[in-house]
């Protein structure tokens, strides 16, 4: 597409706009740059244009979802969907499972690498680089191989169809011990001296010298987790079997077959299930966007 | 007493080790029970324990589901890899801008990352519905044929690549705006000064500066397109005939469906010695050409 015309705008404009204010104001509009930002808008035209299907279907009454040709805006707007969307189903507690799940996911997870990050960069043990090395290598395994074991574990420990059954074996992210490390890593030690003067123990410095110190990095990793928990599909389908106790995703797998063609309430119910996270998206993007780079999520 | 030098010796211990009993339970333990599992005749309630030998590993070897749906995985992971990474670039390239207009680039490319996958494929299926899903609607109203998309061996996989590149190119195009981010202003002006244009810019400073981040995307991408499952498995249910069944399903279908647990422990690992060749190669790969640059 317009590929190879496309940083001129921004570039090109960059060094210009110091010396604007001496000189007359000139024009700083260019073709290529009006090219690209219309490309820019019609591919983002093309991602929304799904969720806007989806809102526009779900607001429809029931018959006009099915007529063809195909009607772009509901003739007469209704909250129908909706209201038997949730006054039916389990929606609500499938909610309330996916909140409670990704905040205990989300704090444990956070939790346990912290400390787990301030143990291998900061103090020694014997073991501690076997250890190490143990966990960088626990990175390359796909939790989708651990299902058929796990499964049988949580049997035996009766943990099936049970918050901590959902939630204990997200918290092991290797990863996340990994990443919290590297910037651990690159804290001045001084900090902590300081504070070890003032006879601040090592429990101490990790709550109140390491964690306020690498808050965005902790932010990033900690929306992203979150973002992961809520939107994990195959660990809680496995765990869970009563409905009462389904987070949204695995909730919702099921709503296609027993609302049959009522495509109005899928839809309803496909958005109130996508609705929390773009709302969290829209509020924290700035984070988000930034942390990728802070936390070099990248590895 | 010999406290403070014992503290001092295995005190560290004591931070890692929440995470470490955590680590020992839940991955530990089920990679060792798994593979251990592997060698008997186990059943899902882990009653029969019947001790077979390298049987499951044979049967594996000779069972053409097994190679049926690695090859699905391996042509879903070929086909989705090359548009997650180059419209991640393209859409990076484009949002790399300041207020109101990049604010919303940058939500719109990335919005649909954070929805679960069971209301991205309730939307998808709607989408390719055929009689009045939004594409056959489309195609209709431009006078071509309808596709019965989901439900035709040869389309089924190209929708839910299409589906797949939709929802999940957001976290490469983020890696890829951070990237571009962190080039500085004064490469740009110096070119500038040099008398560069937009295009060479691109070709000369961007795009080689990019190729670290484009060579981690790469390894990230192809792991995570190996793992591919939650989408097809509620798309398509791994139909039409087979034809879209990704390995990660036969593994669930192997333990939860026929309660082969050892037939799928076994399977399982296969997959997993896939996975770390790839993610081990493609590291080297790519980290020897990091020293080289």
């Amino acid at each position: 597409m317009t590929t190879t015309t496309m940083p001129t705008e921004r570039r090109s404009a960059a060094p210009a706009t110091r010396p604007a204010r001496s000189g007359p104001v000139k024009p700083r509009w260019t073709f290529a740059g009006t090219a690209t930002a219309v490309g820019a808008v019609i591919l983002a035209a093309l991602w929304l244009v799904p969720l806007l299907w989806a809102l526009d279907t779900s607001l429809k009454p029931e018959p006009e979802t099915t007529r063809a040709p195909i009607t772009w805006l509901p003739e007469a707007p209704t909250g129908d969907a909706y209201r038997s969307v949730i006054e039916q189903g389990d929606l609500i507690r499938w909610f309330l499972n996916s909140t409670v799940v990704s905040i205990l996911v989300t704090a444990l997870t956070l939790f346990v690498s912290v400390l787990a990050a301030y143990g291998f960069s900061r103090t020694t043990f014997p073991g501690r680089r076997v250890l190490f090395g143990l966990i960088i290598a626990g990175i390359l395994v796909p939790p989708q191989v651990l299902i058929v074991p796990l499964f049988q574990e949580m049997t035996g420990l009766g943990l099936v169809d049970t918050y901590w059954g959902i939630v204990l074996p997200q918290v092991v992210a290797p990863v996340m011990v990994f990443v919290l490390k590297k910037f651990f890593d690159g804290i001045s030690r001084d900090y902590e001296d300081a504070a070890r003067v003032d006879g601040a123990s090592r429990w101490r410095i990790v709550w109140s010298v390491m964690v306020p110190m690498s808050r965005p990095i902790l932010v990033a990793v900690g929306i992203f987790t979150f973002i992961g928990a809520w939107n994990n599909f195959l660990w809680p389908f496995i765990v869970t079997t009563d409905p009462s106790m389904m987070t949204i995703p695995v909730g919702l797998a099921n709503v296609q077959g027993s609302y049959g063609l009522r495509y109005a309430q899928i839809m309803a119910s496909a958005v109130l299930g996508g609705l929390p996270l773009l709302i969290v998206y829209a509020l924290f993007q700035r984070h988000v966007v930034r942390g990728v780079g802070d936390a070099g999520i990248k590895g | 007493m010999q406290g403070p030098d014992w503290k001092q010796r295995w005190g560290g211990l004591f931070f890692v080790a929440p995470f470490l009993l955590l680590f020992a339970l839940f991955m530990l333990w089920p990679i060792a029970s798994g593979f251990w599992n592997s060698f008997f005749n186990t059943s899902l309630a882990g009653v029969k324990h019947e001790f077979l030998g390298l049987q499951n590993w044979r049967d594996l070897f000779g069972d053409p589901a097994v190679w049926s749906s690695l090859k699905n995985t391996l042509v879903f992971t070929a086909m989705s890899t090359p548009p997650l990474v180059i419209i991640a670039l393209l859409m990076a390239l484009l949002a790399n801008r300041k207020g109101i207009l990049g604010w919303l680039l940058r939500f719109s490319y990335f919005a649909p990352f954070v929805l679960p996958a069971t209301v991205v494929t309730l939307i998808w299926v709607w989408i390719y519905q055929p009689g009045f899903g939004l594409v056959n609607g489309l195609l209709t109203a431009g006078g071509f044929a309808e596709i019965d998309w989901l439900n035709t061996e040869n389309r089924a996989m190209l929708a839910v690549v299409i589906t797949t590149v939709w929802w999940t190119v957001g976290f490469n195009f983020l890696l890829y705006l951070a990237a571009l981010q962190g080039i500085p202003a004064q490469v740009y002006e110096a070119a500038a000064i040099d008398g560069a244009n937009g295009r060479q810019q691109l070709f000369r400073i961007t795009l080689p500066l990019l190729s670290r981040t484009t060579g981690l995307i790469v390894v990230l991408q192809l792991v995570a397109s190996l793992k591919i499952f939650d989408q097809i498995y509620l798309m398509t249910n791994g139909g039409p005939n087979y034809a879209t069944r990704p390995i990660i399903q036969y593994i669930y279908e192997s333990g939860f469906t026929s309660y082969r647990i050892g037939y799928a422990s076994a399977i399982s690992y296969l997959f997993f010695a896939i996975i770390v060749i790839v993610a081990v190669a493609q590291f080297k790969l790519f980290s020897g050409r990091g020293e080289a640059a």
